[in-house]
């Protein structure tokens, strides 16, 4: 299998406070790779620098063998590299389909068209109520977008990363403040899209990371610890020792 | 049976109609002040129509619009002062000037945001003035009268009050549909989702800074006709059309009339200047209302006249 | 050259009063993220209570201080009725309820004192010149001017870096959520931040009412003016606000005395005379429009975020 992401020696600091610490690792194509570690093991930072939101100090990130370093963060979309917000990013005073429209319309060319009711382009409103499809958001595809709960939000989040056809989706705590019910419908849509995409997961929640991951990676002050199969990582005693021990204190 | 009155839609109707007949109502009461007050009106709300482009849409909050108005209206009184009086070079030309102005500023501006971009406009539109007010030639600081308006094929004379008035009407609402059409277009959604959330854009995709710039020269290029406009209307050009606070004045019009509406600007062109006729008749420090009338809709009203328009839907049964 | 020490001392002079006007307005931006319009209201009012209570009592210090403590007042007044609504709110309502204040405040002053403008005569005492070099004479009162607005520098130097209350202004500047997380009362905080800012405005504008104007609509002329400082300085930045006012007063003053020069070797003396003093101002804009390009935090930013 070839890797659809590659990442070299990234770093980034800010200030006095090292980021990412010399990371490496690949993620080959159809596989879901979830990254793990304590609060502030800079998990955002690395989704934040493979979207092209920052700019790593050093190293490089390769995606389907092109070198993206230096590529701004709109044209990694084009690319085929959709990203999901870990705190809620959305247009909140469109309606949801305009949300998910938007991000159709992203990949539809470009966007000097000023005449036709873009609301009204099949093209556009048909991939978008797939996308919400999908997720179960197909009902609520009317309302404004702040009118959804939110673990409807998240669900959102991630019709929108799909709706540009993404190959491979960075997905920032999607299970973010989901209750158990919400939770376990996110898993059962993510399990549904590894059958067709790459995806690298950055999770807190470690039941949906054992149910879903191929291999994880585990994180801590920006440097990765351990990476490898679920089992190997559940059964490392540093990783317990950093994360996963605390990770069952607070869980019970 | 029951109809939903929607009350948005009955006054914008009965605006609409009082405006096109407005001139035969001045034929039969003999009123020119009313036609002079509606012309103003609706050249205003013209640039107010080009400033909800960009303001409400757009959420870009230009405190520079004003300096449009400016260099539409000098075009027309420079060229006609050095002799060219077609409107058919003119206005060309006012249009164009003002779309470079809007390029390079935007250009510039674009690359700030928030309070940073009111301020960046706010000085690009007082150097403007400056620069304005410096021209000896052309008046300085005292304006440029301007002895002939723009002249077109007759039997269009723009001299002729109640002809100039429906040509300003005409172009308001040829204005008010393209803006209308723009922002539900690709393009507008764009737009709008750049006010709603730039950095989501971005990452979805959405090069948001062209789609800002070109927006940003749209607007501008249309209050720059709205400064021929007025040029015309007054005779008259002045540093003064360009000041900061002019740019105030458009930023009022179009957040009481309701920012991101189709028919806000118009609203709050119509509110604002006919309440200053009509409080000024009343006490001369009418503006002390204003003040707080503009804070009270900041802090309540948001939405504006169209926002408060837009609550009263009735159920009307008719048997 | 003595009229080069002259303009020199004119454009510290007008660097120290436009620091005043600054320190007030990138104080409240800096730590309520308040974007104040109506800060040119307060100086306009500064000017207007020192004219008319320095002609009720006669002296034209005791005017001043009446108008300081008249001036205080007003801007925790205004604090409290409408400043407390707008905190947390976009940026852009608190341009438009500011904008909406400045109409007010300017129909305010119509109302009171009329449409026709004011002067404040200067005391004998202080209407003489000071010998400062051999061969140079400067004016008393700008050279109290220059005094006092050093003095007041210094002193905000000290509350900012000294006191307990300047920790909280300087730790509120670059992050504002801490300091509701360490108790302290934020709300008499503000209305203290705000009404110093306030104060500091009136100062401004009770100082260079003798010299220059007091009417109707001079805060909106200097307020920009003071908004470029901030922003060349750094919002929040008592330092940068210091470094810009005067690099801006300087900038302005000599460009304006010596621009007619400069132009008259190339235009007519007409043109020269109108254009100078306009493309003098258009120098100021022109440094904020090149900051904000290259440095748009500024060249002292406060906030760390």
């Amino acid at each position: 299998m070839t890797d659809l992401l590659r990442v070299e020696s990234l770093a980034k600091r800010f200030g006095g406070i090292v980021a990412t610490d010399d990371l490496n690792f690949r993620i080959p194509e159809g596989e879901l790779h979830a990254v793990i570690g304590p609060n502030g093991a800079g998990k955002t930072t690395l989704i934040a620098q493979l979207s092209g939101q920052l700019r790593p100090d050093s190293g490089r990130i390769y995606f389907a063998g092109d070198d993206i370093t230096a590529i701004p963060m709109h044209a990694r979309s084009t690319l085929g590299l959709a990203r999901s917000f870990q705190i809620t990013s959305l247009f909140l005073d469109l309606s949801v389909l305009d949300n998910v429209a938007l991000a159709v319309q992203a990949r539809a060319g470009h966007s000097f068209h000023f005449w036709r009711n873009a609301r009204r382009e099949p093209e556009l409103r048909d991939p978008a109520r797939a996308a919400l499809a999908r997720v179960g958001l197909k009902e609520r595809a009317d309302l404004p977008a702040s009118a959804l709960s939110h673990g409807e939000h998240r669900q959102l989040e991630l019709a929108m990363a799909l709706a540009s056809k993404p190959r491979m989706l960075l997905l920032d705590e999607p299970m973010a403040g989901l209750g158990p019910e919400e939770s376990a419908r996110m898993v059962a849509t993510l399990r549904e899209l590894k059958k067709e995409l790459t995806i690298l997961l950055v999770e807190h929640d470690m039941e949906a990371v054992f149910a879903l991951a191929d291999r994880i990676t585990v994180l801590v002050y920006g440097r990765m610890i351990a990476s490898g199969r679920p089992e190997d990582i559940r059964s490392n005693a540093q990783v317990r020792d950093a994360y996963l021990g605390e990770q069952e204190a607070v869980h019970g | 049976m029951t109809w939903t009155l929607n009350l948005r839609a009955v006054v914008v109707i009965l605006l609409l109609l009082a405006l096109v007949l407005l001139p035969v109502y001045v034929e039969l009461t003999g009123s020119r002040f009313l036609l002079t007050l509606f012309t103003r009106i609706v050249i205003l709300a013209l640039a107010a129509v080009s400033l909800n482009l960009i303001l409400g849409y757009g959420g870009m909050m230009s405190f520079g619009h004003a300096a449009y108005l400016g260099i539409g209206g000098y075009s027309v009184g420079i060229l006609a002062f050095e002799g060219v009086t077609s409107g058919f070079v003119q206005w060309p030309v006012a249009l164009l000037v003002s779309a470079l102005f809007a390029l390079v500023i935007g250009a510039l501006s674009l690359r700030t945001r928030g309070v940073y971009f009111i301020m960046i406009t706010l000085a690009f539109a007082q150097m403007a003035y400056y620069i304005v007010a410096g021209l000896a030639r052309y008046g300085g600081d005292d304006g440029l009268t301007i002895e002939k308006r723009s002249q077109f094929f007759p039997p269009l004379n723009l001299s002729n009050k109640m002809q100039f008035y429906y040509l300003c009407l005409a172009l308001l609402f040829a204005s008010i549909y393209l803006v209308w059409r723009i922002v539900n277009s690709r393009f507008g959604l764009a737009v709008q989702g750049a006010r709603s959330n730039d950095t989501r854009m971005r990452a979805i995709g959405f090069p948001t800074y062209r789609y800002k710039l070109t927006c940003f020269v749209i607007a501008g290029t249309l209050c720059g006709l709205s400064g021929t406009l007025l040029a015309n209307h007054t005779d008259f050009v002045s540093p003064a059309m360009m000041y900061w606070t002019r740019s105030g004045d458009l930023i009022i019009m179009v957040v009481l009339g309701g920012m991101g509406s189709t028919f806000g600007p118009l609203f709050g062109a119509v509110a604002l200047l006919v309440l200053e006729e009509v409080l000024s008749g009343i006490t001369e420090y009418w503006q002390i209302i204003l003040g707080p009338l503009l804070l009270l809709v900041v802090l309540f009203a948001r939405g504006g006249i169209d926002g408060l328009l837009g609550k009263v839907r009735q159920k009307v049964h008719h048997d | 050259m003595t009229l080069f020490i002259e303009q020199c001392l004119n454009g510290l002079q007008f660097g120290l009063l436009l620091f005043l006007l600054a320190a007030g307005l990138t104080l409240v931006f800096g730590i309520m993220d308040l974007v104040n319009l109506a800060h040119g209201s307060l100086y306009m009012l500064g000017a207007y209570f020192a004219a008319t209570f320095a002609a009720w009592t006669g002296s034209f210090v005791l005017g001043a201080v009446l108008a300081l403590a008249a001036t205080l007042l007003v801007g925790m007044a205004v604090e409290v009725i409408a400043m407390r609504r707008l905190y947390g709110r976009d940026h852009l309502d608190h341009v438009l309820a500011t904008f909406g204040l400045i109409l007010f405040f300017d129909e305010l002053v119509r109302l009171i004192w009329g449409a026709g403008g004011m002067s404040l005569p200067l005391p004998s005492w202080l209407n003489t010149s000071v010998r400062i070099l051999p061969g140079v004479d400067y004016s008393a009162y700008k050279l109290s001017i220059i005094v006092v607005s050093l003095a007041v520098a210094a002193f905000l130097y000290v509350l900012v870096m000294r006191t307990r209350l300047g920790m909280l202004i300087r730790a509120g500047a670059s992050n504002r959520e801490m300091i509701g997380a360490l108790g302290v009362n934020i709300k008499l905080l503000f209305t203290l931040v705000f009404g110093l800012g306030a104060a500091l405005a009136g100062l401004a504008g009770l100082m260079q009412a003798p010299i220059l104007t007091v009417q109707i609509g001079m805060g909106e002329n200097i307020l920009i003016l003071a908004f470029v400082i901030t922003v060349i300085g750094g919002i929040g930045s008592i330092r940068g606000a210091f470094v810009a006012a005067i690099l801006v007063g300087f900038i302005d003053t000599l460009g304006r005395a010596y621009f007619t020069d400069l132009l008259r070797l190339a235009f007519t003396k007409e043109t020269a005379a109108t254009a100078a003093p306009a493309l003098s101002s258009m120098l100021i804009y022109l440094l904020m429009a090149i900051v904000l390009v290259i440095r748009p935090e500024g060249l002292f930013p406060a906030s760390s975020k």
